[in-house]
C-alpha cells in the first residue's frame, strides 16, 4: 500500500488537435501540500477539471486512496488523431464518474474565477454542499420526517462558518461578501463536502501581500484540523514556496520538473519556462 | 437572530391566515350569493392555474429547467382521471363511436360497492374514488416525465424547451389516434365522470344544502401547493436552486445533475398531472385538443408575470389573469351605449387587444413580475419591519 491519496498517470486531455495535459503524472501523498504551478496557460486548470471529473481525460489513469477512479484511452476517432504520450495503456474498461461521484469518494474542490450560488446566503452555499452526505430521499425532506437529519446538517454548517470567521454574514448572499471572503467561502463549502482531498485552484488569485499570508496559515491549518491532503495551482510563488512540501511544475501541458521547494526554485528549466529563453545566435 | 426568525414566523402567519381567510370567504360567498356567478368560474379555474403555474415554476424557476410540456403533462393527467372515474353503466354511450371502452371499472364505483351507495357510503366512496384517481393522474404524468426525461433532460435552455413542446404536441395527436379509440375515445371528448359540482351536499331529493364546488379545487389546489413550498424549502429545494444557480458547481459539491433534474422534472410533471384532473373536473369534459400549447404559454405567461421563483406570484398572477381573460374586462366584447352614441371601439375581440396591451404594460413595470422571486411572507416581515424601524426613528428623535 502506497500512502498516496491521489495518483496520476499518463494523464493527457486533448481537444481537438490542441494537447492541453500531456502524459503527467504525478503522486500527492496524504497529509501532505502539494502544488501545481506552471505559466499562464500551461494546462494546470484542465488538469484540476480532469481529476475532479468535469472533462474525461483522453487518456490516463487516475487512482484516489489506491483505488482506480478514472481511466481512459483514445477511442475511435481519438485513436488516429491522437497527439500526446503514451496512448493505448490504459485498455481496461473505461472509467469516467460524474463530478458528484468524485465529490461523493472525498474530493473537493474551488474554482479558480469564484462560483458560489449567487441567488443564495452564505449560510445556504454551505448548507447545500451538506446535502449530498445527508441520510434522507426526497419525500422524508418534503414532508420533515429527516428533521433530525436537517438539524444535524444546520448545526454543522453554523459550526463550520463559526469557524471559519463566516457567521456574522450568515444572511447575506454569497456574491455581496468582499472578494477574499467569498473564497474563504468557497473553502468552507467545499469543507462542508468532507473531503480527504481538497483541491484548490489558485486560491490566492487576486488578494494582497497582507490577505495571501493569512490564507497561508489558513491553508496550514484546515489541513490539520481535516487531517485533509491538499492539492493546489497558485500563481503567488511566494505562497507556494513557503507552504508545499513538494512542487510539480508544468509546461504546454507537459511535467518539466518536480521537487521541493528549494529544488525548484534553482531548476534552470522552471526559470526558463517563467521567464523564456535567450536564444544564442 | 432570534428576532429575524419571529419576524419571519409573522409574515407566515399573516400569509397563512390570508389562505384560510380566501377560504373560508369562498364557502360564504359560494353559499350566499348567486352561485352562477363568473367569479366562481374564475375562483375554480384559477385554482388550476395557479396549481400548474406553481408546478412550471418548481421546474423553470427553482431548477433552472425551461420545459413547455406542461400542457401534455396535464392532458395525461385529465384523461387518466376521466378513464378511471367514468361510471361503468354509462361508458358505453360515452364510447359508442369504438362499441364501449376496454377499461371496464370506476374507482367511484369500486368504492361504492365496497362503501355502500347511499349516504355516507356514497360520499366516502366518491371522494376517495376521486381522490385515487387524482393521485393516479399524478403518477401516470410522473412516469412519462421520467421516460421523457431520459434522453431529453440532457439538453439545456431553449432546446429543451423544444423538446419538450414537441413531446406535447405528440401526445396530444396520439391521444386523438382512432386506434386508441376503445381507450381514449378518439377525437370525441370524455364525460360523465364526476365533477367539482358533484361535491356540493344534497339533500335526499337532490336539491343542493350546501356548496362546495369552489372549495374542493381551493382545497386540493392549496394543498398541492403547499406541498410544493415544502420542497422548495427542504434540502432538496436548496439543491434544485443550486442547479439552478451554477450546474458545475452543483456538480463539483456532489448534487448529481441527472437524479436532482430528473426528480424536479417528475415531480413537476406530478403536479401537472394533479393539475390536468382538477382540469377535466372544472371544464366537465375531457378533449385532446384543448391542451394545445396556447394553453402551455398561458401558463407560462402566468409564471412570468407572476415572477419567476415565486409561489405566491404564480397563486396571484392566476387569479388575476383568469378574472381578467375571463371577468373583469367582458363588458369590452360587448357594443355598449352611453346617452343614446355607441361607445367606440366596444366590440366582440375587443377584450383580448386591452389584456395583451395590459400584460405588456405589466411586463415593462414589473421587469421581474409582480413579485419577482420574493414571497409573500417575505413581503409582510419587509412591511413589518420599516413599520418597527419608522417607531424606532421617532423614538429616538423624541429623546
Amino acid at each position: 500500500m502506497s500512502n498516496n491519496v491521489l495518483h496520476i498517470e499518463n494523464m493527457t486531455m486533448q481537444f481537438g488537435g490542441v494537447v492541453a495535459v500531456n502524459g503527467l503524472s504525478l503522486d500527492v501523498p496524504e497529509g501532505k501540500i502539494i502544488a501545481l504551478i506552471g505559466p499562464n496557460g500551461a494546462g494546470k486548470t484542465t488538469a484540476f477539471n480532469c481529476i475532479t471529473g468535469l472533462y474525461e481525460p483522453t487518456n490516463g489513469l487516475i487512482e484516489f486512496m489506491d483505488k482506480p477512479m478514472i481511466r481512459n484511452h483514445p477511442t475511435g476517432k481519438m485513436k488516429r488523431n491522437y497527439k500526446g504520450k503514451n496512448p493505448a495503456d490504459y485498455l481496461g474498461k473505461a472509467l469516467s464518474p460524474t463530478p458528484d461521484k468524485i465529490t461523493e469518494r472525498g474530493i473537493a474542490r474551488t474554482f479558480q474565477n469564484i462560483r458560489l450560488w449567487k441567488s443564495m446566503t452564505v449560510f445556504e452555499n454551505v448548507l447545500v454542499a451538506k446535502h449530498m452526505r445527508a441520510k434522507q430521499n426526497f419525500l422524508s425532506a418534503t414532508f420533515r420526517t429527516n428533521a433530525k437529519e436537517e438539524k444535524r446538517m444546520r448545526e454543522e454548517t453554523m459550526a463550520l462558518l463559526v469557524e471559519q470567521g463566516l457567521d456574522k454574514y450568515k444572511d447575506d448572499l454569497a456574491t455581496s461578501l468582499p472578494y477574499g471572503l467569498q473564497r474563504r467561502l468557497e473553502i468552507a463549502r467545499a469543507l462542508a463536502s468532507e473531503p480527504k482531498l481538497l483541491l484548490l485552484d489558485e486560491p490566492a488569485a487576486g488578494m494582497n501581500p497582507q490577505e495571501t499570508q493569512e490564507l497561508a496559515d489558513f491553508i496550514k491549518e484546515i489541513r490539520e484540523k481535516y487531517n485533509l491532503t491538499i492539492f493546489l495551482i497558485e500563481h503567488h510563488m511566494d505562497l507556494v514556496m513557503k507552504i508545499s512540501d513538494y512542487i510539480y511544475v508544468i509546461d504546454f501541458g507537459s511535467k518539466i520538473a518536480e521537487g521541493k521547494p528549494e529544488e525548484i526554485q534553482t531548476n534552470q528549466r522552471v526559470i526558463d519556462a517563467y521567464l523564456g529563453v535567450v536564444e544564442d545566435e | 437572530m432570534k428576532k429575524n426568525k419571529k419576524a419571519f414566523n409573522k409574515g407566515s402567519l399573516i400569509t397563512l391566515l390570508i389562505i384560510a381567510a380566501v377560504l373560508v370567504l369562498t364557502v360564504v360567498l359560494e353559499n350566499t350569493i348567486n352561485a352562477n356567478s363568473l367569479l366562481f368560474t374564475v375562483i375554480r379555474k384559477s385554482a388550476v392555474y395557479s396549481l400548474v403555474a406553481v408546478s412550471m415554476n418548481l421546474l423553470n424557476g427553482f431548477t433552472g429547467l425551461f420545459s413547455l410540456g406542461q400542457a401534455g403533462f396535464m392532458l395525461l393527467g385529465a384523461y387518466t382521471y376521466a378513464i378511471l372515474t367514468i361510471p361503468s353503466d354509462t361508458r358505453e354511450s360515452i364510447y359508442y363511436l369504438f362499441q364501449g371502452s376496454s377499461f371496464n371499472f370506476s374507482f367511484v364505483d369500486l368504492f361504492s360497492s365496497v362503501f355502500g351507495q347511499q349516504g355516507a357510503g356514497k360520499t366516502v366512496s366518491l371522494i376517495s374514488g376521486v381522490l385515487l384517481a387524482i393521485i393516479c393522474a399524478g403518477i401516470v404524468a410522473a412516469v412519462f416525465a421520467y421516460l421523457i426525461g431520459l434522453p431529453v433532460l440532457r439538453l439545456k435552455s431553449d432546446y429543451l424547451a423544444i423538446a419538450t413542446l414537441g413531446f406535447a404536441e405528440i401526445l396530444r395527436a396520439i391521444f386523438q389516434w382512432d386506434k386508441l379509440g376503445k381507450v381514449t375515445n378518439g377525437a370525441n371528448a370524455l364525460r360523465g365522470y364526476p365533477t367539482f359540482a358533484d361535491f356540493n351536499i344534497t339533500n335526499a331529493n337532490g336539491q343542493i344544502v350546501f356548496r362546495l364546488a369552489s372549495f374542493v379545487p381551493l382545497l386540493i389546489a392549496g394543498i398541492c401547493i403547499f406541498i410544493i413550498v415544502l420542497l422548495i424549502n427542504s434540502s432538496y429545494g436548496r439543491a434544485f436552486k443550486a442547479v439552478r444557480d451554477d450546474e458545475i458547481s452543483a456538480e463539483a459539491m456532489g448534487i448529481s445533475l441527472a437524479k436532482h433534474k430528473s426528480l424536479s422534472f417528475c415531480i413537476s410533471s406530478f403536479f401537472a398531472g394533479v393539475g390536468g384532473a382538477l382540469f377535466a373536473m372544472f371544464a366537465s369534459t375531457v378533449q385532446a385538443k384543448t391542451f394545445t400549447s396556447a394553453m402551455t404559454y398561458e401558463i407560462l405567461l402566468i409564471v412570468v408575470i407572476g415572477g419567476i421563483g415565486s409561489v405566491s406570484g404564480s397563486c396571484i398572477a392566476s387569479f388575476l389573469y383568469i378574472a381578467c381573460s375571463e371577468w373583469w374586462l367582458r363588458f369590452l366584447d360587448n357594443t355598449q351605449y352611453i346617452g343614446g352614441k355607441q361607445v367606440p371601439l366596444l366590440r366582440n375581440g375587443f377584450r383580448m387587444v386591452v389584456f395583451s396591451v395590459i400584460i405588456m404594460i405589466v411586463v415593462l413595470f414589473f421587469r421581474k413580475g409582480i413579485m419577482g422571486d420574493k414571497e409573500l411572507p417575505d413581503l409582510f416581515n419587509r412591511l413589518l419591519n420599516r413599520k418597527k424601524k419608522v417607531t424606532v426613528k421617532e423614538g429616538t428623535e423624541n429623546e
